[in-house]
């Protein structure tokens, strides 16, 4: 009986008696969540239009944030220059996979596909290592003009801190879903994108050059791990243990749909939330670290009940 | 030349059935067998102890995966935690009754991994490809938190690993710091015969066969009569036992003690490499891709040093992750299939060899 009020109803009395403490850990739970939304962005960028289920999205990041930090630290290039050249090393990294990774791949099955970009994970972790070296580095945050310090309100009987960093990656992430919902839908690249999407052949007939959508999407989703990196490596360090962070995407992809734009969002969220809210008012009971499988257990339970996910297309088939 | 059939001939149904049906190979795996016995003749402990013994446990973990992946189609990210229950299942269970005899706990673990495995298994009727892969990350997850959180499973140790005590077997040392790299090399080697012959029977049998037409296209197995769910259920056991046995294996006759972090992710990745390049539905192939993922990175570590190249210890290991990767996609590009079917390729060009049809 204990047991069960400690889980039914001892969290909801501590949510009522601290409405700080629940506002504090939401805003938490609404930050992680958003980052693992914009890793699961990435995801659906280069699913929607290569069928390519891309394991190398978290690894991206690392790289992208690495070579950031890389070409300011170690080459002292000044920090908007560095990040215009990391775009640029985005760019030729989109190419080179598209060249030699997925050219010579068409029309395989997508399990193999998939096992592929484990390929390019594994390479670039080692290449990774091997220019930037694996000690953790530190994000300039100033040099980006991304500001410092927290906000403090006093509501709720207590006070709520909010990081203005995470204010500023909400609102830059929040500007970049925006800019890609009008990309994908206004201009003909983007139509291009979602013809490509919704048939490779018919889109081809109609003049579409595959090589370059993909090289385009990975691209994109290149900027997308970008972005994604600067905020991440700013909250901690930058290092290959960011790249745990994109299996955290896996169930926030279950959980919206693979094909779904808002679905990796709303899920992100809700995954973020969820986590830290259980590890908060649960964890206790289960001997703490609930984080590294609760995110998993959601999304199966999740597929069991809808495995197209909340926004993904219907899948007819059902063995 | 010598890899021909000319004059072998197939006078009733068994030879024709037969798994080697050519003489060449069975002499080959004769000398092999010979061989594999005969290698801790030569007192290299380097070659029994850091090399054969974890190449044969990581075939062994091949082995299980690739019935699970290779023959039923069913993509597992959970190897490495299943490994894991193997490994702390034995613990638990020869520190409970430390008179049995070791070698039947590490069969007994097997059992307990299989059943751990079919529990995750369940999913698999509702979800397959991507959703069934991030369905055993959830069982990779939640175990590795197990054998972090749950300390009754390393006896409240307060370092939080696992540290093998000493077993006899008929009075020899097989288990612990004492025992010989000798004994716990002919103990692998026994496991792995043993159980790479029972997986050859399994996947030409009845029961390997449904596994493939389930792997093939499931509703037309399911129309055949094959029902889904029992034999699904029986490949993620059967692949979790192999599996278990292996991890068991692995700290008791290699390690000798383990962390958890043995049976991370990572783990989990390596031995679904070792199927990729080896071969996806391909005993064989096990044992190639073992050999390829475990022996080369050794091979890259000391070849450098072999030429009189003196490399750091780091950049050795990155030059080893970028290599692994690159023959990923490498072997993606060039044979699907993996190392298996280059040899079965091989073969096929000797046996008509000088002719090329």
């Amino acid at each position: 009986m204990h047991f069960l009020y400690l889980i039914f109803i001892d969290p909801f009395v501590q949510m009522a008696q601290a409405p700080d403490l629940l506002a504090q850990t939401l805003w938490e739970g609404l930050v992680a969540g958003m980052l693992y939304a914009l890793i699961a962005l990435g995801f659906v960028l280069i699913f929607k239009a290569s069928g390519v289920f891309n394991f190398a999205q978290g690894i991206m990041v690392v790289f992208a944030a690495l070579t950031l930090v890389g070409l300011h630290h170690d080459l002292h290039v000044p920090a908007f220059i560095a990040l215009a050249l990391t775009i640029g090393v985005m760019f030729v990294l989109a190419f080179a996979i598209e060249r030699a990774v997925l050219r010579p791949l068409v029309n395989q099955p997508d399990i193999i596909l998939f096992m592929a970009t484990f390929g390019i994970t594994y390479f670039l972790i080692g290449f990774g290592e091997y220019i930037f070296g694996g000690d953790p580095k530190v994000m300039p945050t100033g040099d980006l003009y991304l500001p410092n310090g927290a906000v403090t309100y006093h509501t709720l009987g207590g006070m709520v801190q909010l990081q203005k960093l995470d204010i500023a990656a909400a609102v830059i992430a929040s500007i970049m879903v925006a800019g890609l919902a009008v990309f994908f839908s206004k201009t003909r690249i983007g139509r291009a994108l979602r013809a490509v999407a919704d048939s490779h052949e018919a889109a081809l007939s109609v003049g579409i050059s595959l090589e370059q959508i993909w090289v385009i999407v990975w691209f994109a989703a290149g900027l997308v791990a970008l972005v994604t990196g600067i905020f991440w490596g700013a909250r901690s360090d930058v290092s290959f243990a960011l790249e745990v962070i994109a299996l955290k995407a896996l169930p926030v992809l279950i959980l919206g749909g693979l094909t779904s734009v808002p679905g990796a969002i709303v899920g992100g969220l809700i995954i973020g939330v969820g986590e830290k809210l259980f590890e908060f008012y649960w964890g206790s009971l289960f001997g703490g670290g609930t984080d590294a499988w609760f995110a998993y257990v959601i999304a199966l339970v999740f597929l069991m009940f809808r495995p197209q996910g909340l926004f993904g297309e219907r899948i007819i088939e059902r063995v | 030349m010598l890899y021909r059939e000319a004059g072998q001939f197939k006078t009733d149904y068994a030879s024709d059935q037969a798994i080697f049906p050519i003489l060449q190979d069975r002499i080959g795996l004769a000398v092999i067998l010979v061989v594999a016995f005969a290698i801790p003749l030569a007192n290299n402990d380097f070659l029994t102890n850091a090399m054969m013994i974890p190449f044969m446990i990581f075939v062994l973990a091949a082995i299980g995966l690739n019935l699970l992946t290779g023959y039923t189609g069913l993509l597992s990210l959970g190897t490495g935690a299943f490994m894991g229950v193997g490994a702390y299942a034995c613990y638990k269970l020869t520190s409970i009754f430390p008179n049995v005899n070791i070698l039947i706990w590490v069969v007994v673990s097997g059992f307990f991994s299989a059943a751990v495995g079919a529990v995750f298994g369940l999913p698999s009727l509702r979800i397959k490809g991507f959703y069934l892969a991030i369905a055993t990350l959830a069982a990779q997850f939640f175990l590795e938190w197990c054998f972090i959180r749950v300390s009754w499973l390393y006896n409240y140790n307060i370092s939080g690993a696992i540290e093998v005590p000493q077993r006899t077997l008929f009075g020899i040392i097989v288990t612990g710091p004492r025992a010989t790299a000798e004994t716990r090399y002919y103990i692998v080697l026994i496991f792995l015969v043993a159980m790479t012959w029972i997986a050859s029977n399994l996947v030409h049998g009845r029961i390997g066969r449904s596994w493939m037409a389930v792997r093939d296209m499931d509703i037309a197995a399911e129309l055949m009569g094959i029902r889904l769910l029992p034999t699904k259920l029986l490949a993620f056991a059967v692949s979790s036992f192999y599996c278990g046995v292996a991890g068991a294996l692995m700290v008791f006759l290699w390690y000798g003690g383990a962390e958890p972090a043995v049976f991370n992710i990572n783990q989990s990745f390596t031995i679904l490499f070792m199927i990729i390049i080896g071969g996806l539905g391909s005993l064989l192939g096990a044992y190639l891709g073992a050999a390829l993922i475990y022996i080369l990175p050794i091979v890259l570590r000391f070849a450098p040093e072999a030429v009189g190249l003196h490399v750091h210890a780091a950049t050795a290991e990155h030059v080893t992750f970028m290599t692994v990767g690159a023959l990923i996609i490498f072997f993606l590009i060039a044979e699907p299939a993996g190392l298996a079917r280059l040899w079965q390729v091989g073969k096929q060009k000797l046996r008509v060899w000088p002719f090329p049809y």
